[in-house]
């Protein structure tokens, strides 16, 4: 990957490899696909992987997180907390419930899976399962 | 409005007159505005952008947000399964209003940023009676 030393490059690099993963059939195989709220990019960290989602604007006590097995259910609920009173001049985010869930095609484990929610974005640490994980084999 | 179901918002990006000098895409963020009879309330989703990250200036009228990315978070992940792409946020908007440029108010939280423009004095409604 990039030498993140060097911002702009870091971010351009960042950028393409983004868009270019975008036709990823990493999650071809599995019920559970793109195009449903919220929008998730998952990385691989070593051996680990870590699901980034964007979520501006929740609380974080209207938003659910569940795992079992390979598969992870992120629901909630975006409520909107203006002043109703306020006459409109633009009107472009929008509200609501959302319920998701996400098959990954390896195993994982997820009893330990940790989340973070800051800035508007839920990120998910998820564990490799230990069966997964790669061995060095030794040869005798 | 809050039982609906929360459908995916394709990222806009920023077309501007003239190309820029850095490359990269920046992005629109998604912008709610509403006008109360005191302020201007501007309420703008830049998930990503952390404190400090963000500039708000009044020029010729002209409200300009910009908001960054701090990068270094994704250092050493590999992306495998994506469905949207990061990159700074910016928007401009001609205000309707004359804006108290001293009394802006700006506050960051969880990815949404919420300014408060004061309308200057003279550019408060006046109830216009018919007689």
């Amino acid at each position: 990957m990039a030498d993140f030393n060097d911002p702009f490059a870091a971010m351009l690099a960042l950028q393409r490899a983004l868009e270019s993963r975008r036709e990823s059939r990493w999650m071809q195989g599995g019920t559970t696909g793109m195009g449903a709220y919220p929008p998730t990019n998952i990385f691989q960290k070593g051996d680990d992987f870590v699901a980034v989602i964007e979520l501006p604007g929740m609380d974080k006590s209207d938003l659910q997180i569940e795992a079992k097995d390979n598969t992870i259910r992120i629901s909630g609920k975006k409520a909107m907390d203006y002043d109703q009173n306020a006459s409109v001049h633009r009107r472009e985010r929008v509200f609501g419930t959302f319920d998701r869930t996400i098959s990954l095609p390896v195993q994982i484990d997820a009893d330990t899976i940790r989340a973070e929610y800051r800035d508007g974005i839920l990120a998910l640490f998820i564990p490799r399962a230990a069966s997964e994980k790669p061995r060095t084999i030794k040869i005798n | 409005m809050t039982d609906q179901e929360l459908q995916v918002q394709q990222k806009r990006e920023v077309e501007r007159d003239q190309e820029s000098t850095s490359s990269g895409t920046n992005f629109l963020p998604v912008t709610d505005i509403f006008e109360t009879p005191e302020a201007l309330r501007v309420v703008l989703e830049m998930p990503g952008v952390g404190k400090n990250s963000v500039e708000v200036s009044v020029e010729n009228n002209v409200l300009t947000i910009i908001g960054r990315i701090d990068f270094s978070n994704y250092k050493g992940l590999q992306p495998l399964y994506t469905e949207y792409n990061i990159g700074h946020y910016s928007r401009s908007f001609r205000l309707s209003n004359e804006i108290e440029q001293e009394g802006i108010k700006a506050e960051l939280k969880d990815g949404v940023i919420t300014l408060v423009l004061p309308k200057a004095e003279r550019a408060k409604p006046r109830r216009i009676n018919v007689s």
